[in-house]
């Protein structure tokens, strides 16, 4: 059969992700290190991990009902309030999802109609670009810069809205540059955004890893709550990436609408998962402190490597992430990337990946060892002064 | 300064340049705080922590609790501080319970452990009664556990 011909036009016309691209022969080769995963290093912390064991024990293995277990919800809420001054109600504004990518999906689906205009801030994480184009909606970059630490600007903002516009993505704390949107940031967005039609998705996924001030929602700023979906979920925060869950949370006619398709394609999100997440926002606080003050070592530590080699490394401020720039090299991203990695084993992720704009720079995460991320700055540092001297 | 502490009981081979750069303070005031923890001796040294299991001249250790009468003016201090000489022995700790003194003593092998329970530490005067407990299998010692290094687990994915 020529499968070919059978396969959904929009599906085939989704490009795979570039991120995967080198990783599939680091795995194989001795002696790589990996600045590539974007994911916890650390293993969940025992007490989560415990009260999934638990919850397998007791025997709760069946579904859920499709928005999540009414306790999860519940936590959810309380744990927003909590850290992040948002208040919402878990009967009906709140869903349980297979990570914050299933939120995301949701939401994309729920309000894209063919044509629609989706404003997606790059360089930023790969999967809003396909779901919206297999939703039928029209993706419009706009593209930040390092002059203006990769935050969206209102100039920007205001220069991309058509009427067309139905959603902007706000994807802060970013992946891949590490920018964040202060509290100032935000109304000035708001300020475009009052008195529009456009809606929100904010992926706010990282929202526990910033460094020297606290995550704003911009559900936060006055007029934005009723606009605004929140993605938010446990992999980052709580080191659960493989537990597959997260949330949304929004104004209650689009979680209705987001629910029915949730129920539809997953029914509902995995049940243990579910109980050792609710341990995680019971008794969890201490392990994200924890963690965060790890990832602020270890950040510090490779934003003063890539500096001292010469490339110029933008400071993040938030996820565990850096950006560094390497046009100085005369290489573009690509090359660098393959390059590092054929001569001296090192795996990183070409900034290109993550959409046109991020030409000319290259994604590390720093979620490893500080061990390993010593080795690697050695040998990038090493690969740096060759290029220069055989120039 | 207690984050460089932390750091280091972690990793005692970092440098006062790196941990400088962790802490986003200087390296000067990184040494100098060093230097002082070294001095007033709230860093008492720097050693590696070894699996002896894993070598061929395996090492014995064993934990034993010791009952004390306490010296009127010095309570457990002067048992402990003499105690604390002898070279076998690597820990002594003051214990609340059903005991009084803490000792790890290490010796090649078990009869030279057994030995210098039997000759050194049950005949001293205070000491009422020892209770000899040989240690078969680490499985964490001082925050590392023990075994084969684990590859990271984390597979390829597209994030």
């Amino acid at each position: 059969m020529n499968y070919n011909t059978l396969l959904s036009e929009k599906a085939k016309s989704i490009e795979p992700s570039g991120i995967r691209k080198f990783f599939d022969i680091v795995s194989e080769m001795k002696d790589a290190i990996s600045l590539g995963v974007g994911e916890p290093d650390f293993v969940t912390p025992w007490h989560i991990r415990n009260n999934g064991i638990k919850a397998l024990e007791r025997g709760y293995t069946h579904y859920t009902s499709n928005a999540g277990l009414i306790e999860l919800r519940r936590e959810i809420v309380n744990y927003l309030e909590r850290r992040l001054n948002l208040s919402y109600i878990p009967e009906d504004e709140v869903i349980v999802t297979v990570g914050g990518s299933e939120a995301i999906d949701l939401c994309v689906r729920s309000l894209i109609n063919p044509g629609d205009e989706v404003l997606i801030p790059e360089p930023s994480f790969v999967c809003y670009k396909p779901c919206t184009l297999l939703a039928g909606g029209v993706p419009v970059p706009i593209v930040t810069t390092v002059e203006n630490k990769f935050k969206l600007t209102a100039q920007q903002l205001k220069a991309a809205i058509t009427p067309k516009t139905k959603l902007l993505v706000l994807p802060y704390p970013n992946n891949p540059t590490g920018g964040i949107m202060t509290r100032d940031d935000l109304e000035e967005i708001a300020k475009v955004l009052r008195g529009t039609n456009i809606m929100i998705l904010s992926d706010e996924i990282y929202s526990e890893l910033t460094y020297g001030r606290e995550h704003i929602s911009i559900a936060n700023i006055d007029g934005m709550k009723e606009r605004t979906i929140v993605v938010n979920g446990f992999s980052k925060s709580y080191a659960m990436t493989g537990w597959r869950l997260g949330f949304a949370v929004g104004p209650r006619e689009i979680m209705k609408t987001m629910l029915k398709i949730h129920q539809y394609a997953i029914m509902s999100s995995p049940t243990t998962s579910q109980y050792a997440a609710i341990e995680a926002l019971k008794n969890g606080d201490t392990d994200i402190e924890n963690m965060r003050g790890e990832y602020n070592i270890r950040r510090r530590l490779i934003v003063d490597g890539f500096n001292q080699m010469g490339l110029n490394c933008f400071e993040p401020e938030g996820a565990f992430y850096v950006f560094p720039q390497i046009t100085s090299t005369g290489l573009s991203s690509e090359e660098f990337s393959e390059k590092l990695l054929y001569s001296e084993k090192v795996a990183v992720v070409p900034g290109c990946a993550f959409g046109k704009s991020g030409e000319g720079f290259i994604r590390c995460s720093y979620a490893y060892s500080i061990k390993s991320i010593n080795q690697a700055l050695e040998r990038i540092e090493r690969f740096v002064n060759n290029i220069a001297s055989e120039k | 300064m207690k984050s460089i502490l932390s750091l280091l009981e972690k990793d005692a081979t970092l440098t006062a340049k790196q941990i400088a750069v962790m802490l986003g303070i200087s390296e000067a005031e990184a040494a100098a705080s060093i230097k002082q923890y070294e001095e007033n001796k709230t860093i008492l040294g720097y050693k590696a922590i070894v699996d002896w299991d894993k070598c061929e001249n395996e090492l014995v250790s064993a934990m034993i609790e010791l009952k004390v009468t306490p010296k009127l003016n010095e309570g457990f201090d002067k048992v402990a501080k003499e105690i604390e000489q002898y070279e076998e022995v690597s820990s002594v700790f003051l214990m609340s319970g059903g005991f009084d003194i803490w000792v790890l003593v290490e010796g090649k092998t078990l009869k030279e452990v057994a030995l210098f329970v039997g000759e050194k530490l049950a005949p001293m005067e205070e000491v009422l009664s020892t209770a000899t407990h040989f240690v078969l299998k680490k499985y964490k010692v001082d925050g590392i556990i023990a075994g084969e290094n684990i590859k990271d687990p984390r597979e390829v994915i597209s994030l």
